[in-house]
């Protein structure tokens, strides 16, 4: 029997392990693995594989703004289809229901500061049930998804016989 | 200047000057220069020591706590170890009387041994082992005796090999399980043999449990969780290995009290008291350490699996390691030495392995793959060996 919980930690990990090394690792035949990862992916558990990326050491210009948006939930949908009707817009790269001051975290990701102005003036601030935005705007990402950013120097290697 | 009035080889001790140097040196240095190399030959975790406790000895710092401390190490840690060695292996030491905090586990060996040897005691050692324990017990005046365990045993000490062994000058017994480099383990029917053979004598155990954290399938079994051998058993562990923490120089040993007495009084003049900043980074190890032990021995497990099957796939029969981080494949089909193939491994391929035979007789047609690096280089090592054992068979199939 496949360990579910493990396969997804090490896929979370690291997505880019291999069936042959997730199969040893976690003492299974690759069968097993792929039939897992399939059915895994089929209800919707394993959404997708990303690559994290630094932006800020490439030449592409990117602006990250995280948004607070205060909405009034609506009888018998709550928040979710308001916020279904934000996180369709592309440039939406995250949306989470808070508990606290407001309501909904939206991070979104433009080509510059002009362009994420647009989306919350002429998009998100004009749909109904929003009543306020308070836009931070990201200045430098330290660690995302357990990875940090800047390059650790390393300690200088020494062989010694243990 | 040109000429030296010191006769330095007159002056140096004998003892020291008998000490072969390991022979593992030359082939750092060729491994140092080889752009591109893998190694799997360092026995050293790849993690960083947990911030939370690199964080305690910084904060300590912070606060200018600088001091020595007491001989024996702090009693706040001294409890915690105590603590931690009843709740992790259901084992009670007296933090007062029987326990001392030392400079990592190495020290506390050196200091096991120099207790208890006099001149013209024997030490059994079972090899392939750590390096360590021929010339500390040699620097004594006893005499070490190697013992080699068998593949076929699991590398363990059988109760035949220690009868063969044991005489009346018979002092003490290394037990080096989970041992480096086999992998190999004792369990409690191990040492319900061993106890019967002991049972009417007065030799003492020294049992290096610095991999103690690191078994896979089954708990750690002390010598001293034994009701026939807690008494003669010397515990020796540290940080080291289980909370990623080889710099820091922490470890310890707990015993009877008056074996304890004695080594506190070597450790009291040798030593002074074990660094006080390490000694704070410990107390936060103990305390809320736990989680990253299974963390980081969740990761070994998996790489290991990976390592063995990937070796057996590649042709290389291996023992399944139980414990520590290292697999310990049998070469022999290759028909090269260990020497020859891990120097040919490294010159043709790039990949450093540790012959088995820098462990003690009984390690030829063995060598040691430390599986504390990462999946990517345990993978890329793997290919590697498939090409390097390809080349071995094409160079065999035609004299």
């Amino acid at each position: 029997m496949i360990d579910a919980v493990k396969l997804l930690q090490l896929l979370e990990s690291d997505c880019t392990l291999k069936n042959d090394q997730l199969a040893a690792m976690l003492g299974v035949t690759e069968a097993q693995v792929e039939e897992a990862i399939q059915k895994l992916r089929e209800e919707h558990i394993i959404l997708g594989k990303q690559a994290v990326i630094d932006w800020d050491r490439t030449q592409r210009e990117a602006v990250t703004a995280l948004i607070e948006v205060k909405v009034t939930p609506q009888r018998g949908e709550g928040f979710d289809r308001i916020a279904e009707r934000i996180y369709q817009y592309d440039e939406v790269e995250s949306v989470y229901l808070m508990s606290g001051a407001y309501d909904l975290t939206v991070i979104i990701s433009g080509r510059s500061l002009k362009e994420v102005a647009h989306f919350v003036g002429e998009k998100l601030a004009v749909i109904e049930d929003v009543t306020g935005t308070a836009t931070h705007f990201i200045l430098r990402k330290y660690k995302e998804k357990h990875i940090i950013f800047e390059k650790r120097p390393e300690q200088e290697k020494e062989w010694i016989f243990v | 200047m040109d000429f030296c009035i010191m006769d330095y080889q007159n002056i140096l001790s004998r003892r020291v000057q008998d000490i072969q140097p390991s022979g593992i040196r030359k082939f750092f240095d060729l491994l140092e220069n080889l752009d591109g190399a893998i190694s799997l030959g360092v026995g050293e975790p790849d993690f960083v020591t947990p911030w939370h406790i690199r964080d305690a000895g910084i904060y300590s710092l912070e606060k200018g706590f600088t001091k020595y401390t007491s001989n024996a190490g702090m009693v706040a840690l001294r409890r915690e170890i105590s603590a931690y060695l009843e709740r992790r292996f259901d084992l009670r030491y007296d933090y007062k009387s029987q326990l001392i905090v030392t400079v990592g586990g190495s020290e506390a060996i050196d200091m096991a041994m120099r207790a208890l040897l006099d001149p013209g005691d024997e030490v059994i050692i079972p090899v392939p082992s750590f390096v360590c324990y021929p010339p500390l017990a040699e620097m004594t005046g006893a005499r070490a005796v190697l013992v080699e365990t068998r593949v076929e045993d699991g590398f363990k000490l059988t109760p035949e090999l220690l009868e063969k062994h044991l005489t009346d000058k018979t002092k003490l017994i290394v037990l080096p399980y989970p041992c480096n480099p086999t992998g190999g383990i004792m369990e409690k029917e191990d040492y319900d043999a061993l106890a019967r053979v002991l049972r009417d004598t007065d030799v003492m155990l020294l049992s290096d449990e610095i991999y103690a954290e690191l078994t896979y399938g089954q708990k750690h079994y002390s010598p001293a969780n034994h009701p026939g051998l807690h008494d003669r058993t010397i515990l020796v562990n540290g940080f080291s290995k289980s909370h990623a923490m080889t710099g820091w120089r922490m470890g310890y040993v707990a015993g009877p009290a008056p074996v304890i007495g004695q080594m506190l009084k070597l450790h009291q003049f040798g030593i002074m008291s074990a660094p006080t900043t390490s000694q704070y980074a410990a107390i936060e190890a103990m305390k809320n350490g736990d989680v990253d032990i299974e963390r980081m021995r969740d990761e070994y497990d998996g790489r290991r699996r990976y390592l063995v099957e990937g070796l057996r796939r590649a042709g290389l029969p291996c023992e399944e390691p139980k414990g520590a981080f290292y697999v310990f494949p049998d070469i022999r089909g290759t028909g090269l030495s260990s020497d020859e193939f891990c120097e040919r491994f490294l010159m043709e391929r790039k990949v450093a392995v540790i012959s088995g035979t820098a462990f003690g007789p009984g390690g030829e047609g063995f060598v040691r793959c430390c599986y504390a690096v990462s999946m990517q280089s345990l993978s890329e090592a793997l290919n590697r060996l498939d090409r390097f054992l390809a080349d071995i068979h094409y160079e065999r199939r035609d004299p």
